[in-house]
């Protein structure tokens, strides 16, 4: 088990030191890279506990998707930091609201778990044997308990991604696009002409 | 409590040390040698010799080539963001070796035998990318973005349709463990019943290790090099290391998935003979072979014809095959388990 606590601490530090180099990188490039990096040692975290397939989905999804196209954008951005210092304390207020706001409600959300959680709940809440594997476990709860809102959340997603495409589809006339059933279908006697010029007459 | 420190501690860290440096070993020569094999064979598709005049059959080129890179300078770029710099040739070769601890070699054959091994191949080939983009955006340099931006995208479009087709092994598998997919091969290879799938999935494969005729990142004709036109050296040397590494994988990969990993093609005596690792390498190889035959074969794809393939023509049919096999397999009731 040492060298599992060891494991934890490590993972734990890097996941919060990289959290903190986010929010005070100057550069975003590297704040975006230090994202990327507690995203990682929080995968490696759930490895941790067990949860291998939580942990594989968050590289894929987050990691290997999501940050990938937040990276490209940032990197694109022309950014002057003078001005983003500027307006570090301009915003200070509104981002200690936010923080004191979230701080109160995980302090709710522990402490209502903590006063509720009797042994017997404890119990009944790791009722999962460890028999069978992590995605055979999911699987069967999400398909078969939570079946309806399963699939109400991924006609939520469905929803949302036609309204992104609808949002930034425009058709714009006067583009000339490649059509390759045209070019296919396309025979010589329809576009060549064969001309015979005679001399000094050009065509 | 000392012995216990040994066999619990100690040893198992040894062994894993010993394994590890069993697989990259033999692995490093491998990339060396096919370089050598992707310019011989090049060289015969072209009518030429290839490397011939180092050794014997030009078989002291990959070390001569190896000698070259490592006495030259280094050269960092002015205005280069210098730790990123240096970390994206670095990341990149190191994720092309840790993918290789889920590989199975032969039956019970492999580092570590966990079970979503299909999820953890998946999940670091697609960190590849950062690589690519890091040394794009640190070189300071516009051939080298454009590079690093092209490949960002190439490489998210084609990961979707790799996703569904590893979906569809899944299903006719109904496990996530390699060992267990490659068992469940038995008797009938998934590229038989799967065929459609092993094409798309050999593409996309191209795709994601930024093989011609896909290999708009590096482009040299256009954007001269590409994301690693600033790197030169050791640097270099990583970056193509990584390169190829990642071609050997993603062979093994297609191996594993459609082409029986260790099995041999009939479990009758003579082919039972040869121990699974040989038949491992030997699908490897061949896979390997097409990676540059179609390299010596096909015109570069323009951007928008990549884009166009990847996400209006991979993406649907792979969905669709998804949705056939398992239509298939509930309906005649040959659901694993």
């Amino acid at each position: 088990m040492f060298v599992v606590t060891l494991a934890f601490y490590l993972f734990a530090t890097v996941t919060i030191g990289s959290a903190l180099m986010v929010i005070s990188a100057r550069n975003p490039v590297h704040s975006v890279l230090f994202l990327i990096l507690a995203f990682f040692s929080a995968a490696a975290l759930f490895v941790l506990m067990g949860a291998e397939f939580l942990a594989m989905i968050l590289v894929v999804v987050y990691v290997g998707a999501v940050a990938v196209l937040f990276l490209f954008v940032v990197m694109m951005l022309d950014i002057d930091f003078r001005e983003l210092k500027q307006g570090f304390l301009q915003y200070l207020p509104l981002g200690v609201l936010i923080g004191v706001v979230l701080a109160v409600e995980l302090i709710f959300v522990i402490g209502s778990v903590a006063l509720i959680a009797d042994q017997e709940a404890l119990a009944e809440g790791q009722a999962l044997p460890l028999t069978q594997g992590n995605i055979e476990a999911l699987g069967r709860v999400l398909y078969t308990q939570y079946l309806f809102l399963f699939q109400a959340a991924g006609l939520v997603l469905l929803v949302a991604m036609i309204g992104a495409i609808v949002l930034t589809l425009r058709h714009r006339v006067g583009v000339r696009r490649q059509k390759v059933s045209d070019q296919v279908s396309r025979r010589p006697e329809d576009v060549v002409i064969k001309v015979r010029p005679g001399v000094g007459e050009g065509v | 409590m000392d012995s216990g420190f040994w066999s619990g501690y100690l040893w198992p860290t040894i062994w894993i040390v010993i394994q590890i440096v069993i697989v990259v070993g033999p692995l490093l020569g491998a990339v060396a040698y096919l370089t050598l094999a992707e310019r011989k064979i090049l060289g015969a598709i072209q009518l030429r010799q290839g490397p011939m005049v180092v050794g014997p059959f030009g078989l002291l080129q990959p070390l001569a080539d190896g000698l070259k890179l490592f006495v030259k300078e280094t050269i960092v770029p002015a205005g280069a963001n210098r730790a990123v710099f240096f970390i994206a040739p670095m990341l990149t070769f190191l994720l092309s070796l840790v993918a290789w601890a889920v590989i199975p070699f032969g039956d019970n054959m492999v580092i570590a035998n966990i079970n979503v091994g299909v999820l953890y191949l998946f999940a670091i080939s697609s960190l590849g990318v950062y690589g690519i983009i890091m040394a794009g955006w640190a070189s300071n340099s516009r051939y080298a973005f454009l590079g690093g931006l092209r490949s960002a995208a190439q490489m998210v479009s084609y990961e979707v349709s790799i996703g569904f087709i590893i979906i569809s092994v899944l299903l006719c598998a109904g496990s996530l463990n390699l060992s267990e997919i490659v068992r469940a091969q038995e008797g009938l290879w998934f590229f038989i019943p799967l065929f459609p799938m092993f094409i798309v999935f050999f593409v996309s494969a191209l795709a994601e290790t930024n093989r011609a005729p896909f290999d708009l990142p590096e482009g040299e004709s256009e954007i001269t090099g590409g994301f690693m036109v600033e790197y030169s050296a050791m640097t270099y040397a990583l970056f193509f290391l990584g390169e190829y590494a990642n071609m050997i994988l993603m062979s093994a990969f297609a191996t594993i998935l459609f082409l029986g990993g260790w099995l041999p093609p009939l479990s009758i005596p003579p082919f039972t003979w040869v121990p699974g690792p040989i038949w491992f390498i030997l699908k490897i190889c061949v896979v390997l072979f097409v990676f540059i035959w179609v390299r010596g074969t096909m015109p570069r794809y323009r951007y928008d014809q990549l884009m166009r393939l990847g996400w209006k023509v991979f993406l649907p049919f792979s969905l669709g095959w998804v949705i056939v096999t398992a239509g298939v397999l509930v309906t005649f009731g040959w659901l694993p388990e």
